[in-house]
């Protein structure tokens, strides 16, 4: 695999399918759909290609030479800039075990959504270069390890967003949208503080042997790059460093959404298409708790251990919150939103644990989330693309109905509700390990699996009100899963199963990132 | 008479002289031709642009003009890389206002008179380079009176809307009381040190004892006029309602241009009179007989927040982009208040983003009025699928003027907020970082008339000439360009940032 730039394809294809969709001309908008398959079909490859060639006992997260698949050039050098030395920027791209899982979700999701997309009717030329531009601007994400190439790419997934919940959603969309808009943009500011902050605190040697300011994510979780004036430098001691990271955590929040800033979810679902909510839902939430992984926890690892009870509590009101709010739905698609809060929850609390079983359980349930609920959204488009209503209680004895999509709608709820045997189960039973096992969080921890009874009663009531039961008389005329769908759900419905019984494949390509992470972030500052 | 020194002084204004008789070509061509007029924008731009060439081989050049050899620094002219940087900022500005005015309906309408527009044009432009290099007090005054006398006329040049002569007339009225306020603070400054040199009143400040209470009201005097030709609060009532009323190019010319050469003549008046000397770090160590800095904070963050918050309730486009102006004037001011050359010369960027992305949006609208002098907020509902070719220009200006990423307006938000920051202002920076995210509301906004937004009417495709549409084109490529490789304009601006 040497000198194949696999991530910069990974990150770029999009784009250049991007380019072909706004060139293709009226005539061929059909056309405009196989691009976009054959663009993320060569992204799944390429990511099924980077799996089977990564290396598990590299662990990554702060080490540059145990990063894999590395593409660093210089974006931005200018020399001698007024008196700070010289200013640079990499184009800094790499994979280790906990970025590996989500680029392979990303593109697991990105792929099914296309086919979800198929029937999008309203200039899908506009709509498929939004799909695109969206998808390269998630891989930058994920891949990107200098910040302010993440934090670009970070902001470059607003506006596809944007369009693609205002254009293409449902009667309330542009409400939905601004709200998305002002929410991440919030978060985005707070994020571009930092990273100046964090740009003015630490130096890095070039290669001429001068010092310059750094945005490498790397050098800035080296405690010894760190200057003794630097504003947000460990040695300084002042409470903004303590400010930045609140800072910081909001910004990813308002992404994983984080009570009290979740309040865009549920309108940003319910106006979204179907593919969207799933991508929304799959990859973009796992966005949040995973730049809290990658660059609040190894950055910060002094102000992450004090406050690791906090981001514990957040978790379990994420998780009783949600699933109480679930409840309470009349809607499917918000039913299914809120269920999102409460499962992202389980994350925050793994993550809150600080020890190897919890991060384990926290990336393994960012990944099962991502194919459970895309699965969930899945199953909601479906039943609103045949009877255009989403009221939970409008529905009745589908099972008899519609059995094959049924089967796939029993499937999914266990999983979300974490039966043993699917995928849902393990990572939390990993998370609740994890965090039971640390004192201090270990009573918020209880409270915490009251989530996951709650969760079964909405589930189970689901099934039941729509379900089971005698079908309503309108509704006889529903058929059951054509092709396209069932080209959507069956892959799903496989990961969640196999990786149900044989976690380890999955596991181990983060266990020893994940343990190499967990002792940084003990050890460091200590 | 020294005849070498005053030979040296000739050539280094070579750019006026250059502007002032090109201005003089333009009337004598005027009067010549009675008929055929098209050929005097073309006149313009080759004087523009001759200018500008010779702008750019005298780059380098640190020196003064008209300098008395009794004194000991400076004349009434200074010609250093900074000055030659706002000569190119006007320049260009220029050269696009032209192409602007040449597209408009609201000039060509006023075919007869073209001859006027552009002398008058040409007028603005001696004013505002003669306000960048500025080290006079006279002069200052003068080159402010020369640049508000032209725009005074040429914001009711149309005379084809009442709001026309309604804006020229507030422009008068505010543009006299607010000069004069300036001229009186002018004679209290010399009366309180004995000079009009800049660089003699900083030598005066530093050794002799000075009455502090009637330096800083002299000084807030100056401040009122030029706090007026930025539009900055409290001197900002005048703007939304000339930009509404002016026509079009020259709304966008009096928001970027002018704009520019009253920053530049501020930034050249605090640096040249009130700084003892510049530390290692970059930053101005001030005399301390007035607090620039809390100065200049409190009117930034009020101007941003204003203009920002202003903004979200307009209907108008050109109202909507007057208060967005005012919001942008806060950060430009908010990169002077650092008082460092780091400080500068993120100011310097950002006026160049800013030209770019305001003098795009403001040409996309043009083309918009042009069909019927549409300018509600209502007008470009549907305007992203009827012409998309105006409305992704349109779309990428405003995302660089909400400073996203990846575009120029986020890189100059960036370079000015890392500025900032290493002063220490944090606390600032962050109320001015909210204001960025209160702008996106009303950016946003206008995205979603253009995209979400159905027509009311019939839809009708906007038509667009191939000349406008390449103008347009270039300008937001060149905005989406200088966001990924920002390599060499920031060394550009960095080499420019140095006073004389």
């Amino acid at each position: 695999m040497q000198g194949f730039p696999i991530l910069t394809i990974l990150t770029f294809i999009p784009i250049i399918g991007m380019i072909i969709v706004l060139l293709l001309p009226k005539s061929a908008e059909n056309n405009v759909k196989y691009t976009t398959l054959a663009v993320t079909s060569i992204q799944l490859v390429l990511a099924i290609v980077m799996i089977l060639n990564f290396d598990y006992s590299a662990a990554g997260v702060f080490d540059v030479n145990s990063f894999q698949f590395i593409e660093k050039v210089r974006w931005i050098q200018i020399p001698d800039v007024a008196f700070l030395g010289t200013l640079k920027i990499d184009y800094f791209l790499g994979v280790d075990g906990l970025s590996a899982p989500l680029v392979l979700l990303s593109t697991i999701i990105f792929f099914i959504a296309t086919f979800s997309s198929w029937t999008i009717k309203k200039s899908p030329k506009g709509y498929f270069a939004m799909y695109l531009l969206l998808n390269a601007a998630t891989m930058g994400v994920f891949l990107s390890l200098d910040f302010f190439l993440f934090f670009v790419f970070w902001e470059v997934m607003l506006l596809p967003m944007y369009f693609l919940i205002g254009i293409w959603g449902g009667p309330r969309k542009e409400y939905a949208a601004i709200k998305f808009f002002i929410y991440t943009m919030l978060g985005g500011v707070f994020m571009l503080i930092t990273m100046i902050g964090l740009y003015f605190s630490a130096t890095e040697i070039l290669a001429d042997g001068t010092q310059a300011y750094t945005f490498n994510l790397l050098t800035l979780m080296d405690q010894s790059s760190y200057l003794t004036d630097g504003i947000l430098s460990p040695l300084n001691p002042n409470n903004w460093r303590f400010m930045a990271y609140i800072g910081l955590f909001v910004a990813f929040a308002v992404k994983i959404p984080m009570f009290p800033f979740h309040t865009w979810l549920p309108d940003a679902h319910v106006e979204a298409p179907t593919p969207i909510s799933v991508v929304l839902a799959g990859v973009l939430l796992k966005l949040g708790t995973y730049g809290i992984l990658r660059i609040s926890f190894p950055i910060f690892p002094d102000i992450t251990r004090e406050l690791m009870w906090y981001i514990g509590l957040f978790g379990v009101i994420n998780i009783v919150y949600g699933a109480l709010a679930a409840m309470a739905q009349k809607d499917y698609k918000k039913l299914i939103a809120y269920s999102s809060i409460s499962h992202m929850g389980y994350v925050l609390l793994g993550m809150a644990s600080l020890t190897s079983t919890g991060f384990n359980g926290a990336i393994f349930q960012m990944f099962n989330h991502g194919t459970i609920t895309a699965m969930l959204f899945l199953i909601v488009g479906i039943i609103y693309d045949r009877a255009h209503t989403r009221g939970l209680y409008e529905f009745g004895g589908l099972a008899n109905q519609m059995p094959i999509y049924t089967g796939f709608v029993t499937v999914a709820f266990f999983a979300a509700v974490g039966l043993p045997g699917l995928s849902g189960w393990v990572s939390e039973a990993l998370v609740f390990v994890g965090a039971f096992g640390v004192e201090s969080i270990r009573t918020i921890t209880m409270i915490g699996m009251l989530g996951i009874l709650l969760g079964a009663g909405y589930m189970l009531w689901t099934l039941q009100r729509v379900y089971l039961g005698t079908v309503p008389e309108k509704w006889k005329q529903l058929k059951d899963l054509d092709g396209r769908e069932l080209t959507m759900l069956i892959p799903l419905t496989i990961i969640v199963v196999v990786l149900g019984s044989f976690p380890s494949f999955m596991l181990d390509i983060m266990t020893t990132s994940v343990n190499s992470l967990v002792d940084f972030i003990a050890t460091t500052l200590n | 008479m020294d005849f070498a020194n005053l030979h040296l002084s000739l050539s280094n204004i070579l750019p006026e002289i250059s502007i002032a008789v090109f201005l003089m070509l333009v009337v004598i061509f005027d009067l010549i031709s009675h008929e055929n007029k098209k050929l005097i924008p073309y006149i313009s731009l080759i004087g523009l642009l001759i200018t500008g060439f010779i702008v750019i081989i005298k780059m380098g050049i640190t020196d003064s003009a008209f300098a008395v050899p009794s004194m000991n620094a400076g004349g009434m002219v200074a010609v250093d890389p900074f000055s030659s940087y706002f000569k190119l900022v006007i320049i260009l500005t220029s050269i696009i206002v032209i192409f602007f005015s040449m597209s408009s309906k609201e000039i060509k309408d006023i075919y007869k008179r073209s001859g006027e527009y552009y002398a008058l044009i040409f007028g603005m432009i001696l004013g505002m380079m003669l306000m960048v290099s500025a080290v006079d007090l006279i002069l200052i005054y003068l080159s402010v009176e020369l640049l508000s006398l032209s725009s005074y006329v040429l914001a009711g040049f149309t005379k084809l809307r009442d709001r026309n002569s309604e804006a020229s007339l507030k422009y008068i009225i505010y543009g006299s009381a607010s000069s004069g306020i300036m001229l009186f603070g002018i004679s209290v400054l010399y009366g309180l040190t004995g000079t009009t040199n800049l660089f003699e009143i900083n030598s005066a400040l530093q050794t002799t004892q000075i009455n502090v209470f009637t330096l800083s009201f002299s000084i807030i005097l100056i401040f009122v006029g030029l706090g007026f030709k930025l539009s900055a609060v409290p001197f900002h009532f005048w703007t939304p309602d000339v930009y509404e009323g002016a026509p079009l190019p020259i709304t966008a010319y009096l928001s970027v241009a002018s704009k520019a050469a009253a920053l530049a003549l501020l930034i050249r008046f605090i640096h040249s009179t009130f700084v003892s000397y510049v530390n290692d770090n970059g930053f101005w160590e001030m005399i301390t007989v007035f607090d620039w800095q809390t100065l200049l904070i409190v009117i930034s963050l009020f101007t941003m927040t204003l203009g920002n918050l202003t903004a979200l309730w307009q209907k108008n486009l050109k109202r909507l982009l007057a208060y967005s102006s005012i919001a942008h004037a806060g950060y430009l001011i908010l990169g002077l208040a650092v008082l460092s050359n780091a400080g500068i010369s993120a100011v310097m960027l950002y006026f160049l983003a800013y030209l770019f992305m305001n003098l795009g949006a403001f040409y996309v609208i043009m083309l918009i009025s042009n069909d019927n002098y549409k300018e509600n907020i209502n007008d470009i509902n549907g305007l992203g699928f009827s012409s998309p070719l105006l409305a992704v220009p349109l779309s990428i200006f405003l995302v660089s003027l909400a400073g996203i990423p990846p575009t120029f307006g986020f890189v100059a938000k960036l370079n000015l907020f890392a500025a900032v920051i290493d002063a220490n202002l944090i606390t600032v920076v962050i109320i001015a970082l909210l204001n960025t995210v209160v702008s996106v509301y009303y950016y946003s906004r206008l995205l979603k008339h253009m995209y979400f937004n159905k027509s009311e009417d019939t839809v009708t495709p906007i038509k667009v000439n191939k000349m406008d549409s390449a103008i347009v084109f270039i300008l937001a490529g060149l905005v989406v360009f200088f966001g990924i490789f920002f390599n060499n304009i920031i060394e550009f601006v960095k080499n420019s940032a140095q006073l004389l």
